[in-house]
């Protein structure tokens, strides 16, 4: 049977059989990129939405509020470049910009990780800035009353918070990095798209070959929105407790021994 | 009696608004110091002066004869001794009950996990909560909240705790459990600085009440002096409105 002979099954299947390692390959570099980049992204997102958040203490002096200032205002401007253009012309920008003006020339997984890290990194800062504002400022107070520094309470109070507050939003930004490490292509990496491309201009099938690559694009959002899901339920912990009593009366009642050994932090 | 704190010449602006007008009183060791007033008379606000969460324009806090405003002793290390019980509760939501009260103890104070441990469930069994150290805040009313946080604040054994209207944001039925761990407390010695409408804890277990009124301190004396004798009209007529209620 000829490839004009088939039905749109059949082709399927051919383009399965034979450039399924490819697809596979090509699903391997998109995943890989995405969550490298969601969580490089996610790293600057916290130390740019950390500093955005910062007030300058009212014992600082002048030179410290100055540099603060500056360092804001040169974050504000990232922020605000990078969620304003599109990320296939920062692609090129970076990639062609690098070679050109500095005579580096990236490779293609180094270009492609700092692309769409310093992309998500951008959307991130506003997301972690947001978050870190979700949290009651009676608890920043709170710690404050007991003598905790502005560091601590931001790494042992505020930060887990936020951080819960933010995981629906780390979760989308893993999801838009999965599809959108699609415009890579423009400058040659060999991700899930590029190899779609590939597949449909050797073989002329573009609406076979497109199905199935949605099929697999489809498959990995869903399941990653899916485990990251279930990370949120761990983080939120029981919606019970376990009362902390010795009364072994009490347990008959459908009451747990409490576990001194676990110390009850768990 | 050793003089914990003394305040003088207390003044607090916010914006154009004067809020704080030359106070000027002391917190001796052992002191249960009620301070009443109307909503808007600077009471919270001159404790919140004191723990430093807002930075008086003038005056001076005496802390042992050292002034906390100009720099002489390290804020932090100052706040752990002068505790405070918000009415919101603060207490930390990713956190069980257990851990809010080690947390302090472990980052600042940089006590050993078990000797926290000891310290917490200590005044936790005090304040009643010793069964509930694997609940998150979330999961208790708000008496038991606030009871936590007394304890949250006595773990980091304090040599003054103040208390910013800690029932008011209490139901009605709640509001005794929480006066009650308060009562224990003024008798077991503690020094206490507490702003309340609650006027019969106010008579029956403080030894000083202070009344306050846009932003000055009205009146001042024992509780008997207070409630049944005052001398000034202003606080005749408080008094007199909390009585019809």
């Amino acid at each position: 049977m000829t490839v004009g002979e088939m039905n749109f099954f059949q082709r399927m299947i051919y383009i399965v059989q034979d450039y399924g390692s490819s697809l596979l390959k090509g699903a391997a570099t998109t995943m890989v990129i995405a969550i490298i980049c969601t969580l490089l992204g996610c790293v600057i997102g916290f130390a740019v939405g950390l500093i955005q958040t910062t007030e300058p203490h009212k014992k600082d002096g002048i030179i410290k509020r100055g540099i603060l200032k500056v360092v804001k205002v040169i974050l504000t401007a990232y922020v605000e470049v990078f969620r304003g253009t599109p990320m296939m012309l920062q692609a090129a920008f970076i990639f062609y910009g690098m070679s050109q003006l500095f005579g580096i020339n990236l490779g293609m997984w180094s270009a492609a990780i700092i692309i769409v890290s310093v992309n998500t990194g951008a959307y991130m800062a506003e997301t972690v800035r947001g978050g870190i504002l979700s949290v009651d400022p009676g608890q920043s107070e709170g710690a404050r009353a007991i003598g905790m520094t502005h560091v601590q309470t931001m790494v042992n109070i505020i930060l887990p918070q936020a951080l819960r507050n933010i995981m629906p939003q780390i979760g989308n930004n893993l999801i838009i990095n999965i599809k959108d490490t699609c415009v890579l292509s423009i400058i040659g990496t060999v991700e899930l798209f590029f190899t779609f491309r590939s597949i449909s201009g050797a073989l002329y099938m573009y609406f076979e070959a497109a199905t199935v690559t949605m099929a697999i694009y489809f498959i990995l959002t869903f399941t990653c929105s899916r485990i990251l899901r279930a990370i949120e339920n761990r983080m939120d912990g029981p919606a019970d407790f376990n009362l902390a009593t010795t009364d072994t009366l009490a347990f008959t009642s459908g009451m747990t021994k409490y576990n001194a050994e676990k110390g009850g932090t768990h | 009696m050793e003089e914990i704190l003394k305040i003088e010449h207390l003044v607090k602006t916010f914006g154009t608004n004067e809020v704080l007008k030359d106070i000027d009183f002391s917190v001796f060791k052992g002191d249960v110091i009620s301070i009443i007033g109307s909503s808007g008379s600077g009471k919270s606000t001159l404790l919140r002066c004191i723990n430093m969460l807002e930075e008086a324009t003038g005056g001076k806090i005496l802390y042992h004869g050292k002034n906390i405003l100009d720099g002489e002793i390290d804020e932090d290390s100052y706040r752990t001794k002068v505790g405070m019980v918000f009415q919101s509760f603060n207490l930390f939501a990713n956190l069980n009950v257990l851990d809010n009260c080690m947390i302090g103890q472990i980052k600042v104070l940089k006590r050993s996990k078990e000797e926290a441990k000891k310290y917490a469930l200590d005044y936790l069994s005090k304040v009643g909560m010793a069964q509930y150290i694997e609940a998150k805040p979330r999961q208790l009313s708000g008496g038991q909240k606030q009871r936590v946080a007394i304890a949250r604040a006595l773990a980091m054994e304090p040599e003054v705790l103040l208390f910013d209207e800690p029932t008011s944001a209490l139901d009605p039925e709640m509001v005794g459990e929480v006066l009650d761990v308060m009562q224990n407390l003024a008798e077991s010695g503690m020094t206490m600085l507490v702003v309340t409408h609650e006027m019969a804890f106010a008579r029956s277990v403080s030894n000083r009440v202070v009344y306050m009124a846009d932003g000055k301190i009205e009146e001042e004396g024992s509780p008997e002096e207070i409630f049944s004798n005052p001398k000034s009209q202003r606080t005749k007529d408080f008094l007199s409105r909390f009585n019809e209620k």
